[in-house]
């Protein structure tokens, strides 16, 4: 198993924590993992992403083209990496703030209102994990404990008490992601 | 015990740094490096090992602080980005000069001049041939891994003290700023030797130690010249590291160093997938470079891509090794700009297998 993930989206939306979660997971169930950043002069508001494989083989290329899946958090994103989405795989958008639909056809497209359901839990915060959840729900890769095992390790001990919350979240996202277009692989 | 993590490619470097008991690391913030500096800074090893951290005024004062701690024999380290080791290159000359040992890193990104801060290999020349001036080498390890960037830090601090000669790490961006899983070696600790060559103080009885890069005499300056250059075909015979793979069946070889190097074995993958019989060779150390190797495997293949961040550096040292053996062809993205593995799989079927 091999999964090449790029996840997109503002700055300050937690994109590259996302990445970063993932990967800390990923090393919680024994996989091999890689995180790469854009890095550059960015900032809150400017676009942000990060590439994240996890794989049971050693990993090559930490920098890719063509990805498993795609999560997009704004509209610049899905304009970038809809069409760095292999045939086959798998479009997750934040239904938020998007002004027009995918048009690929020969890929599975999920779409998740988090932002939303963020402010109904009260805390825009945890918008990323509720993204994570519903990636999970669609592409099950990793179990929740070991998300769970990430979390507690990346961290500090004074935030430990928000795990609970991060993990309604988790669950809240596998609750609501929703499924637009399948197609076989 | 072993210690497994998942760490950025420049926070494990410093970390090992630590670790391998450097003595002190002095250095000047630039991106695609400030990691290494920010997180010595934060984790305080004077608390841990008595390591010293400063933040120079310059990259030049950073150099020269480097070779002052050199001089006492202390584990001294640097650590920049492109624009900032040229500023450093009039100081890692005098260091060669003066036979002393340190560790030197390069996060490359693109240039000329201020250039970019995103990866790029355009440093090769600079590390490689020179850079600074005179004629002298720096032994140059090229991580392709955040785990390489850890065990490089150890060898290279080994080397330097072997051959009393400044090693340079050749990272690049993209090692530098993503994160693995990494295995942390175990603490060592800091060296109480005292050598014959520092400068500790005139013991009674014995002569003054005196560091210098400068003789005016020129009969006295060719014998340092000499004595370098007998110390490099040392380092020439024992030091060469490479890795190779899929080389056994090979019709094709790539050659490629760091991050390009893991791109281009994804792009090794997809021409196996498509029954092209392709291998690679990866070269560990820059210099001293795996000429032997390379010509061996120039022997048995119908031809060579070179694939590079930058314009075409290390081809001209593959070039010199396959000695016309076989065709050397070059692939190449610059100016921060990384390559695909599609790009270098077209390019091998283009220029090598179509050519």
């Amino acid at each position: 198993m091999t999964e090449e993930i790029i996840i997109a989206g503002f700055g300050g939306q937690g994109v590259l924590s996302m990445g970063q979660i993932i990967c800390y997971s990923g090393v919680m169930q024994g996989k091999e993992v890689s995180w790469m950043p854009s890095y550059g002069p960015e900032m809150r508001g400017g676009t942000a992403n990060c590439t994240a494989i996890i794989s049971d083989e050693q990993i090559s290329s930490p920098v890719l083209n063509r990805f498993d899946t795609a999560i997009v958090l704004n509209q610049p994103s899905m304009d970038k990496f809809e069409d760095a989405v292999k045939p086959g795989g798998l479009l997750i958008y934040e239904e938020n703030g998007m002004t027009r639909k995918p048009r690929r056809t020969d890929i599975n497209i999920c779409s998740i209102a988090a932002y939303d359901e963020s402010v109904k839990m009260n805390n825009t915060k945890v918008f990323n994990m509720i993204v994570i959840g519903g990636f999970l729900k669609v592409r099950p890769i990793i179990e929740l404990e070991n998300v769970i095992k990430g979390l507690k390790k990346v961290l500090p001990d004074r935030y430990h008490h928000l795990i609970p919350l991060n993990e309604e979240a988790i669950h809240k996202g596998m609750e609501i992601v929703k499924e637009e277009q399948a197609v076989k692989k | 015990m072993k210690e497994l993590r998942l760490m950025k490619g420049n926070e494990a470097l410093a970390e090992a740094a630590i670790r391998a008991g450097a003595d002190a690391y002095f250095g000047y913030p630039i991106t695609p490096q400030s990691e290494v500096i920010e997180y010595l800074m934060r984790e305080n090893p004077a608390d841990r090992t008595g390591m010293q951290v400063l933040q120079a005024e310059s990259e030049v004062a950073a150099i020269n602080m480097v070779y002052g701690a050199a001089g006492c024999g202390k584990r001294a380290m640097t650590s920049s980005s492109s624009p900032g080791i040229s500023l450093k290159m009039e100081g890692i000359s005098y260091i060669a000069g003066a036979e002393l040992p340190c560790v030197v890193v390069n996060v490359v990104r693109a240039g000329p001049g201020l250039g970019t801060i995103q990866p790029s290999q355009s440093d090769y020349f600079q590390a490689v041939k020179g850079g600074g001036h005179g004629d002298y080498k720096l032994i140059v390890l090229a991580p392709a891994t955040v785990q390489e960037s850890v065990d490089y830090v150890k060898l290279a601090f080994e080397l330097a003290f072997k051959y009393r000669n400044p090693v340079m790490i050749l990272s690049d961006g993209i090692i530098g700023q993503m994160m693995e899983k990494v295995e942390l070696f175990e603490q060592m600790p800091r060296s109480t030797e005292e050598y014959e060559w520092a400068t500790l103080g005139k013991k009674p009885g014995k002569d003054s130690v005196i560091v210098t890069s400068l003789q005016l005499q020129s009969e006295e300056q060719e014998k340092v010249n000499l004595r370098l250059q007998a110390k490099y075909r040392e380092v020439e015979k024992n030091e060469v590291r490479f890795e190779t793979y899929a080389c056994e069946d090979a019709e094709y070889l790539f050659a490629a160093f760091g991050s390009c190097a893991r791109i281009t074995r994804k792009a090794l993958d997809m021409a196996r997938a498509k029954g092209i019989k392709v291998g690679i060779i990866r070269p560990q150390t820059l210099y001293p470079f795996p000429v032997d190797e390379i010509n061996r495997l120039a022997g048995q293949v119908k031809g060579i891509l070179t694939v590079e961040m930058n314009a075409g550096q290390m081809v001209e040292d593959v070039r010199l090794a396959v000695n016309g053996k076989t065709p050397v062809e070059f692939y190449g993205r610059f100016g921060g700009m990384i390559p695909t593995p599609d790009e270098i799989l077209k390019a091998l079927e283009q220029k090598i297998i179509g050519g």
